[in-house]
């Protein structure tokens, strides 16, 4: 018999409908993962087992957690319910914790609020499970604070809160989505052992078809608050029924094919660039701490050439970004662009910044809401001594705006009116419309959903054939650096450990950080084999 | 912990250092000489002479603010111009109206605050909050010392509850105190009761939207365990920085209403002392003032660390 | 358009239209003594009564809401004048000396309430209603530094004003470009609720003697006149307090009700 059975799910908040006949079922051992691009509904599948929909909302079908039926219990019970039998994850492990409770005080609530045992047991308990999910309490003591603990760590804590009772069913909502790679393969690990040790049915939602394909016993498929195709896993990616989910693992693994390169000359060179940041002192004499960014980096990047810069959080990437685009001053080592330096004279150097432009991760922050596209795309005209007025300018923006594959007209609307892939081609038209001779990618395509990235990522190939670019692609998803760039550069703690035609580097990795960071990426299935 | 408390104790030296600084800068730009002011137009000169050196006034500017400072370090204020009494023991006197008063009125202005803050956010957008929030809105539109006036209109003048005006002294007992400071700390405290209460609804409303909320409600806590338990701690956090400033709104509020009931406190004395024009007087209750807005301003800094570890830890 | 906006823009405008109308018209001369006609309650002559002077309160009010308009106003342009400049030019030179003076001056300045800026400039200069605009302005330039700074300290983090600099803008450039605009709502928010304040400081201040002083009419000052006599005249201190409250009522719910109809645009033009 299934241990959660979703029937005939529909879910409408405030009257605009959620979710439409959704059917589920999770049996005891089992990992069942819901898949699909934002607004498919999977989170609110989700929130609706736990019965923590957000006001307004209004649900029908049944849900029924072993023989309860969980949609039409009294909120008290649903009380008993969450944390005994129902654990759940979080994907923000940064914010999902109380910052003012220690560590030990908040795993201990969940078995506390439930009157399960005695505080000293409880508190036995609450070592326990904070050994299992890999902090001993000799190195990890009860008494931490959240603030004191990393992204990978406050995410055990939460999964400790959730397992604390050994609940029958765990959900976990996109648990490793805010995490780096390799952290990401460790958090996958512990649910997976949990899964087998206690038997518990685990619910997963995630965007990540790799992580999906890795983990999942089953697999089902939403687009638009519906499920549009499930099955068991093998069965699923072998045989693609629906043209929906056909594409979705399409685009995850989309490869590009670049044009050759121009003749290569030296366009961008870094030479022994550190960055110290300076830290708060400890006790109150400390001495000064500095915590070193950026530390001796060096790489050339020539004309033509796409090259890739991966590195996990922390790592320095984004500190050596701004260092390159003139926004913060190194303190040693030189950054030349055509020859001159990015600084003189402790000032930013506009006859270098004019070749250079930039494309952010987050296409909702980087507009200001308050102009027109025509504005915004012009802005980096400022940079040139003799910007194009009146046709001329329009005819620029025409350009831009057909060249990233929108509309002249579009030009007239403010930023609220497009989607965030849009928003990602106004954001290349403004970085290309004085035609840098060099282009920054910041995780430009990493907030996107995958059929969107694989669209801009096809864009930024035609650009590549029309308008010759060259680019430093910075990101953390190497699957999407392997196919977008020639050479690639591997950041660790303020330092290039490895470098190297792309290719090459990502088939036989030298540097041990490159091959544990290959390693912990989960791996998208060779799919279409039995496809019609 | 130890770093961040002396930081905040350099910070509070200083600014009382500029604040000193600013006060005496600010008297000594009124025209005219203290001495014969007292002595008035026909005094001979070695009278004034003698005068000037008995009130400090015969040396250069920058040693009497030396003196003036360093005095109050040791508490003497000096000499009033207009009563020849120590200021110390001016102040003094007063200090035990006005600081009751004001510590009585951010007491009730506590109480009311807290829970009336936080059963509106509990029931947010229900009639209990609706009720709530109008209230404050209408609190914070009547004028203390307006409201204070309807107070002894109603419970002085028709009720005869209370004394309309005047302090029984603490001599006859702290209750005999209390009840002759009970009108004018409500008076004082509604309005700012119903500042502070809009501030406890909105922080707790902006932690329930916080993720960790979330979390608890995951773990099993029904909507309240989870208000109490998780939200209001945090919610304290603004909550306090707004205390810290209501207390010199309580101190200059208390100036005012010590006017509406006639209490002889700080602020009868200032005014007098302007009208005398004893500015020895005004200054020091004025430096007296600053120095007690800085000094709660520093304890709310500290209260921040106990509430928030984050602070704490960075040390 | 909520219910908070329409109250309140309809009480604002209703003192507004009073304070502006009385310029041009008055039901008397607020002036003109009346002795017989003394400590009447209201009545269909004379709306809101007389004082003790016979003085007709309804255009003493009218007259007394230009003192306590301006009086307000222009506290409220000091605050703004000096308030914004410095919060946009802390928040662009973030960490720097300059901002840590701004700031500490700010903590320094909130440490004399309104009130005992008053006193202080009333001893050098004596009183008049000048003062209560200096004082009561000195006390929100703080306020809109601070509130100026902090909004636009999380603006300076928003890529938008990255792409800005990386098509090198300056910083003065990037704050009256990208960052002025963008906590323009917010300043008009503050703005109405420190106008409301302004005039319940200002009523203080005229209570106590520090502000207004006669033969200008204000409401503070009614009050002070009307505390001997409100056991047998309670229209002298009700009608000039309500007038108060009317005021501030209007103002707080037109802030409140601008905060809800301005917010949710940034809200819909960010996601």
């Amino acid at each position: 018999m299934s241990l959660l059975q979703i029937k005939n799910l529909s879910l409408s908040i405030h009257g605009v409908p959620i979710l439409k006949q959704v059917d589920l079922s999770i049996a005891p051992g089992q990992i069942v993962a819901v898949t699909g691009e934002s607004g498919s509904g999977k989170s609110m599948t989700a929130l609706a087992v736990m019965q923590l929909l957000p006001n307004g909302a209004e649900a029908s079908g049944a849900i029924r957690l072993h023989d309860v039926d969980v949609l039409n219990r009294p909120e008290a019970e649903m009380c008993a319910l969450r944390g005994a039998s129902i654990g759940m994850v979080f994907q923000e492990p940064m914010t999902a914790l109380n910052p003012v409770k220690t560590i030990g005080d908040q795993v201990m609530e969940t078995i506390l609020i439930h009157k399960a045992m005695p505080p000293a047991q409880a508190r036995t308990r609450a070592e326990e499970v904070l050994t299992r999910v890999g902090l001993p309490p000799d190195r990890f003591p009860l008494s931490r604070y959240p603030h004191e603990l990393s992204g990978g760590q406050r995410q055990r804590v939460v999964i400790a809160m959730a397992i604390a009772l050994r609940p029958k069913l765990l959900i976990a909502d996109e648990p490793t989505t805010a995490l780096d790679v390799t952290t990401q393969a460790q958090i996958l690990d512990l649910l997976k052992g949990l899964v087998s040790e206690y038997g518990m049915g685990l619910l997963i939602i995630t965007h990540d078809l790799a992580v999906v394909a890795d983990m999942a016993d089953r697999i089902t498929v939403m687009r638009h608050g519906e499920v549009v195709e499930s099955g068991a896993t093998q069965h699923l990616l072998r045989h693609m029924r629906h043209p929906y989910t056909r594409m979705l693992f399409e685009a995850s693994g989309h490869q590009v094919i670049l044009p050759d390169t121009v003749e290569p000359r030296p366009l961008l060179q870094v030479a022994q660039v550190v960055r110290d940041y300076r830290l708060p002192r400890t006790g109150l004499l400390g001495p000064q701490r500095h915590h070193r960014a950026v530390d001796g980096v060096s790489f050339t990047l020539n004309k033509g050439e796409r090259l890739g810069l991966v590195g996990e959080s922390g790592c320095g990437k984004s500190t050596l970004t701004r260092a390159i685009l003139g926004l913060e001053e190194v303190q040693s080592g030189e950054i030349r662009l055509d020859g001159q330096p990015v600084f003189t004279g402790h000032r930013p150097n506009l006859a270098v910044r004019r070749k250079m432009q930039v494309v952010f991760q987050d296409p909702y922050g980087s507009f200001n809401p308050r102009h027109r596209v025509a504005r915004l795309v012009t802005e980096p005209f400022h940079l040139l001594e003799r910007p194009p007025t009146g046709t001329e300018r329009q005819d620029r923006i025409a350009e831009m705006l057909t060249a990233v594959g929108l509309s002249p007209d579009d030009s007239n609307k403010y930023i609220h009116e497009f989607s965030g892939g849009q928003r990602q081609r106004i954001a290349i038209a403004r970085a290309l419309i004085i035609r840098p001779q060099l282009i920054l990618f910041d995780e430009a395509v990493s907030a996107l959903d995958v059929s969107v990235r694989a669209q801009i990522l096809d864009l930024l190939v035609d650009l590549c054939a029309t308008y010759d670019l060259t680019y430093l692609f910075i990101s953390h998803d190497l699957s999407v650096v392997r196919t977008i760039t020639d050479r690639v550069l591997v950041m660790q703690s303020g330092r290039i450990v490895e470098q190297g035609e792309t290719e090459q580097v990502f088939s036989d990795p030298q540097h041990r950080y490159t091959q544990s960071l290959i390693a912990a990426a989960p791996q998208l299935p060779e799919i279409g084999q039995g496809a019609a | 912990m130890l770093r961040y408390t002396l930081k905040r104790l350099l910070s509070l030296i200083i600014s009382l250092a500029v604040a000193s600084v600013v006060i005496f800068a600010v008297i000594e730009v009124v025209p005219g000489d203290p001495a014969s002011f007292m002595l008035g137009v026909n005094a001979q000169p070695d009278t004034l002479a003698a005068l000037r050196a008995e009130l400090g006034l015969d040396v250069s500017r920058v040693q009497r603010y030396f003196n003036w400072v360093g005095g109050m370090l040791t508490g003497d204020f000096g000499t009033s111009y207009t009563y020849r009494t120590p200021v110390s023991q001016m102040i003094a006197d007063r200090l035990w109206v006005s600081l009751p008063l004001a510590l009585f009125a951010l007491t009730l202005s506590t109480l009311i605050a807290f829970p009336s803050g936080i059963y509106a956010a509990a029931r947010r957008g229900k009639p209990g909050d609706l009720t709530v929030m109008g209230a404050t809105q209408l609190g914070i539109a009547v004028p203390n010392f307006w409201f204070a006036m309807m107070l002894v209109l109603i419970f002085a003048i028709n009720l005869r509850w209370f004394n309309a005006g005047g302090f029984a002294g603490w001599e006859n007992g702290l209750w005999t105190g209390l009840h002759s400071l009970t009108l004018p700390a409500i008076a004082l405290a509604l309005p700012q009761a119903a500042i502070l209460a809009r501030v406890m609804r909105s922080s707790l409303l902006d932690i329930l939207g916080e993720d960790f909320m979330r979390t608890a409600r995951a773990k099993g806590l029904s909507r309240r365990q989870a208000l109490w338990r998780h939200g209001v701690r945090n919610a304290l956090i603004p909550v306090l920085t707004i205390i810290g400033l209501q207390f010199s709104f309580l101190l200059a509020g208390s100036i005012i209403i010590e006017q509406v009931f006639y209490l002889p406190g700080l602020g009868r004395l200032v005014f007098q002392a302007i009208s005398a024009r004893d500015l020895i007087v005004v200054e020091s209750v004025v430096m007296l003032l600053v120095f007690a807005v800085i000094t709660v301003n520093f304890l709310v800094d500290l209260a921040y660390a106990a509430v928030d570890p984050r602070l704490r830890s960075r040390t | 358009m909520s219910r908070n906006l329409i109250l309140g823009t309809f009480l604002s405008s209703l003192v507004l239209l009073a304070a502006l109308l009385s310029f041009v018209w008055t039901p008397y001369d607020y002036a003109a003594l009346n002795i017989p006609d003394k400590l009447r309650p209201p009545n269909a002559q004379h709306w809101f009564g007389t004082d003790h002077f016979g003085r007709d309160m309804f255009s003493m009010i009218m007259v007394g809401a230009r003192t306590s308009i301006a009086v307000a106003l222009v506290a409220v342009g000091i605050g703004v004048g000096f308030g914004v400049p410095l919060g946009l030019t802390a928040a662009a030179r973030k960490g720097s000396w300059w901002d840590e003076v701004i700031m500490r001056g700010n903590d320094l300045v909130f440490a004399f309430p309104s009130l005992v800026i008053a006193i202080l400039i009333t001893a050098v200069f004596g009183a008049g209603a000048i003062n209560a605009i200096i004082a009561i302005g000195i006390f929100n330039i703080p306020v809109f530094a601070r509130i100026t700074r902090g909004a636009a300290l999380s603006l300076w983090e928003r890529e938008f004003i990255l792409a800005a600099r990386v098509s090198g803008k300056g910083a003065a450039r990037i704050s009256t470009e990208h960052i002025l605009p963008n906590v323009a709502n917010l300043l008009i928010v503050q703005g109405t609720i420190q106008f409301s304040l302004g005039i319940l400081a200002e009523a203080g201040l005229s209570y106590v003697g520090l502000g207004a002083q006669p033969p200008t009419p204000s409401w503070g000052r009614m009050l002070a006149d009307a505390q001997t006599m409100v056991s047998f005249a309670p229209h002298l201190a009700l009608i000039p307090g309500l007038a108060i409250i009317v005021t501030v009522l209007g103002l707080n719910l037109l802030g409140d009700g601008l905060r809800d109809w301005l917010d949710p645009r940034i809200r819909v033009a960010r996601t």
